[in-house]
């Protein structure tokens, strides 16, 4: 055995203890007959089986219908402000799931800005609607989904040959034709691949159905319900049904994505953007895309105007009477306040750190093209934890780790530190391990070989060639899963100890205890890190 | 001759069926040789084999009686260009030059001097992106010799450029080559390059080595058909037609295009096209017995249709190859 196999062997077995093992436990413990005729019994677990499944559906539908006609006009068409807005238009993407959750509630919620607006404006004794139910989770996973399909679609267009456009017009197809019968089948990956993944997310989101669900159930909700009733048999079936699923929607949008690659033959000619040419039309276009921004822009504005609400002076105006910095003052005085920024700071550092060692270590392994027979179940791995949601790998690490027995690699990490930033790894593998491998499949080859040529060893070619031309691809990688940690919810509520208790779930105990304020203050915090780090890891 | 670079016995195997080698070949200090052959024969291979990024299975290779066959590629001394260049994009063109200079004292003088010769002084500061094709691959030249290499590497080294710079780059390369004194290896398919490049070609078939020569002698006294066919234009003829161009019984016969000429008595046929080019014309002839080949002459000493008689002046006979 070479050395380049030793390693490839270890890189295999530390991944899969990490990635494959929790799964496999949870398996075998999901095989008890009483928990599963429980299950099946219930009628409430098939009613949030199927709300899973339709809720993602419909975020699908919804998601595609506000993204895909925005990539259109901001790729094909010209009007003033396109670029500002264009970039604005993605700003749901930098606000962690929770935090936008939390937004929402502040500003459609019942006691939230809309809501109180819209009684003052009719005089109304109650709060005109309750932000509940699958409507209000509609509305949430739309507003921060679409940005999937925005920005997928835009690339595909981007990446489109003019010249078959052209082409189809000169063979006497109409515009709806040639949208019909050109366009769409040539941007067919780029929507498979926006489908995929917001289906994906959709069936994992965990925020948006806890804080908005009231009785409607989804699965996710349901598992974590089942967990903190003490019922873990029950919620060991629950989280494999819903293991189960996502696999299957997996395997089946997979299928439907095809693998014709759609390659055009020439080089292509990036399509000129039309200008909209009648005045009042533009004017129109631009005051439209300008009220979009806004509305996109209002739970972000909404978050920093609570945040600014002391605690107990805000209760039925309209708006909030006295702002001051009082809540971001008692966040960084208040030791207990400032306990969960610096855990969910240093959980996220280190938990990216690891991803990325673990990524740069796959790179390093596959790069050689000697023949790799571990390439495909490294790769695999390191993508399989994107297949499952974030509750379903809670839940199996939490079965796993919960037992101390060091002879089948079991040991008790539930109630410790160690936990959380496990989880975090875990999750954020395949983003990080996307990146590292794709920034490794741009270095050509031949750079390695003329360092070596001129005389680096091996180290000094990775110090001095490849790490160099990996930068971007570190940073993204890196800032990607440092963010995902930071803003965790999803793991955290199953897997925290008070002692390491991360942001979200510091947020959480504020709003329980009515302290919108601290909330919100938090928030701010975590959407400003987020954007902050990813601007930083984006720009290099 | 004594060898400064000594390859006995190489060999590397791909695949089941893909095998190059063994090949073996001695090279002269300060020669420079030309690795020639079609796509799949084995010349990448062999000049990789030199470079270190591939171990061979079998054979060795000697260099000034220091055997490298195991050395990492970073220990070789062998200076590299490679195809693309490989010019590292996060470093500026002084940053390339003194990559492999590294420990060695005043990089940045040596890098100057390397640049120089290439007639790119002035240019440490600039980016290799900014770069025009020509001035890249003079700065891949000027960093794989400024580590002083015992031997340099050119995979395809003009195969990037536009042709109408080919011709210029060539003389250039080699006035440089032979001004540094530094023997050669260079990879190509295009035999013009060879033979104005090469103080020796190397023809390679099928991972084997079928010739290495001067180009006088690749073209006038080829060991094998394929030499004699891959290497300038050849009529391949068989039967009567071999046999009237003086080719014994059951021989093949190559003759080039520009060893017939028409005569008032010879070996009888049509002409069935003709192909001006300038100084001269190549005419297609159909012989009676139904052989096909290429005739070159003056633009005016036939027209199509016309019958013609043709005589050779100079033939090369090869046994008829196994099937």
């Amino acid at each position: 055995m070479t050395r380049k196999q030793v390693g490839e062997l270890a890189l295999t077995a530390l991944l899969a203890w990490l990635v494959l093992y929790p799964i496999a436990i949870l398996a075998i413990d999901a095989a008890d007959l009483d928990a599963i005729r429980a299950f099946v019994r219930r009628p409430g677990e098939w009613g949030a089986l199927w709300a899973s499944f339709w809720i993602s559906v419909a975020s699908v539908v919804l998601a595609a219908a506000v993204g895909v006609p925005l990539a259109f006009l901001f790729e094909w068409l010209e009007f003033p402000g396109r670029r500002t807005l264009g970039s604005l238009i993605a700003l749901p993407a930098v606000l962690p799931p929770f935090v936008g959750v939390i937004a929402f509630l502040f500003l459609y919620g019942e006691s939230g800005f809309v809501a109180r607006a819209v009684q003052a404006l009719f005089g109304l004794e109650q709060s005109p609607w309750r932000l509940q139910g699958a409507g209000a989770i509609l509305l949430v996973h739309t507003y921060s989904m679409y940005v999937y399909f925005y920005l997928f679609t835009r690339a595909g267009l981007a990446k489109l040959d003019w010249s078959m456009l052209e082409a189809a017009q000169a063979l006497g197809a109409g515009r709806w034709t040639t949208l019909r019968r050109v366009t769409l089948p040539l941007i067919r990956p780029s929507l498979a691949g926006a489908t995929l993944l917001v289906f994906m997310t959709a069936l994992g989101s965990f925020s948006a159905p806890y804080v908005f669900g009231g009785g409607f159930r989804v699965m996710t909700t349901q598992i974590v319900a089942s967990k903190l009733n003490g019922d873990l048999e029950l919620a060991t079936v629950e989280t494999i049904v819903l293991a189960l699923v996502a696999v299957g929607g997996l395997a089946l949008l997979r299928r439907g994505e095809g693998d014709d690659v759609l390659v055009a033959l020439g080089k292509g000619t990036a399509p000129r953007r039309r200008p909209i040419r009648q005045a009042g039309v533009r004017g129109l276009a631009t005051a439209a895309g300008w009220l979009l921004a806004l509305l996109l822009l209002l739970p972000h504005l909404t978050l920093g105007l609570v945040s600014l609400v002391p605690y107990g002076t805000w209760t039925t105006e309209t708006l909030p009477p006295v702002v001051s910095l009082v809540n971001y003052e008692r966040l960084f005085a208040e030791p207990a306040r400032l306990e969960p920024l610096l855990n969910s700071w240093w959980m996220a550092a280190v938990s990216a750190g690891a991803a990325v060692a673990l990524a740069l270590a796959a790179g390093e392994l596959l790069r050689r093209r000697s023949p790799a027979a571990w390439r495909h179940p490294i790769e695999a791995l390191l993508a399989l934890p994107w297949a499952l949601p974030g509750t379903v790998f809670a839940i199996a690490l939490a079965a796993t780790f919960g037992v101390h027995s060091p002879l089948t690699l079991r040991w008790v990490l539930v109630g410790t530190v160690a936990i959380l930033p496990l989880a975090y790894l875990v999750r954020n593998l395949p983003v990080t391990g996307r990146a590292i491998l794709a920034g490794y499949r741009q270095i050509d080859p031949a750079l390695e070989e003329a360092a070596a040529s001129l005389g680096a060893g091996r180290w000094a070619a990775f110090r001095r060639v490849t790490l160099p031309l990996l930068k971007p691809a570190l940073a993204a990688g890196g800032s990607l899963a440092f963010v995902a940690a930071l803003g965790d919810f999803v793991t955290s509520i199953v897997l925290y100890t008070y002692d390491n208790r991360p942001i979200s779930i510091e947020i959480m105990s504020s709003l329980r205890v009515s302290e919108l304020g601290i909330a919100a203050a938090f928030g701010v915090i975590l959407m400003l890190a987020s954007a902050l780090v990813l601007g930083v890891g984006a720009r290099r | 001759m004594t060898a400064f670079l000594a390859v006995e016995g190489l060999a590397k195997q791909w695949a089941h069926t893909v095998t190059v080698g063994p090949v073996s070949f001695d090279i002269a200090r300060g020669e420079i040789v030309a690795l020639l052959g079609p796509s799949g024969s084995g010349k990448t291979t062999i000049l990789r084999l030199l470079a270190g990024f591939e171990t061979p299975d079998a054979g060795r290779i000697v260099v000034e009686g220091d055997e490298v066959s195991r050395m990492p590629p970073a220990r070789r001394r062998f200076g590299m260009v490679f195809q693309h260049y490989a010019l590292f994009p996060h470093l500026d063109v002084g940053e390339n030059v003194a990559f492999g200079l590294r420990g060695l004292a005043d990089p940045g003088r040596k890098a100057g001097e390397a640049l120089k010769l290439v007639d790119l002084a002035g240019f440490e500061r600039r980016k290799v992106q900014e770069l025009s094709g020509g001035q890249q691959q003079r700065v891949a030249l000027a960093r794989a010799l400024a580590p002083e290499p015992r031997v340099l590497l050119l995979d395809e080294p003009l195969s990037n450029l536009d042709p109408a710079l080919r011709e210029r780059t060539r003389r250039e390369l080699r006035g440089l080559i032979q001004r540094v004194g530094i023997t050669t290896l260079f990879v190509t398919h295009e035999q013009e390059e060879a033979f104005d490049l090469g103080d020796r070609v190397a023809v390679l078939n099928a991972g084997r080595l079928e010739q290495l020569g001067t180009p006088d002698e690749l073209y006038e006294r080829p060991a094998s058909l394929f030499v004699a066919t891959f290497v300038g234009r050849a009529n391949v003829l068989r039967g009567p037609a071999a046999r009237a161009f003086g080719g014994r019984d059951g021989e093949v016969v190559v003759v080039r295009p520009e060893r017939l000429r028409f005569t008032d008595a010879g070996y009888p046929g049509v002409v069935r096209e003709r192909r001006y080019t300038g100084p001269a014309a190549f005419f297609l002839v159909e012989g009676d017995d139904g052989a096909r080949f290429e005739v070159q002459a003056e633009p005016d000493a036939a027209r199509v249709g016309e019958r013609v008689y043709v005589a050779a002046s100079r033939m090369i006979g090869f046994a008829e190859p196994a099937p």
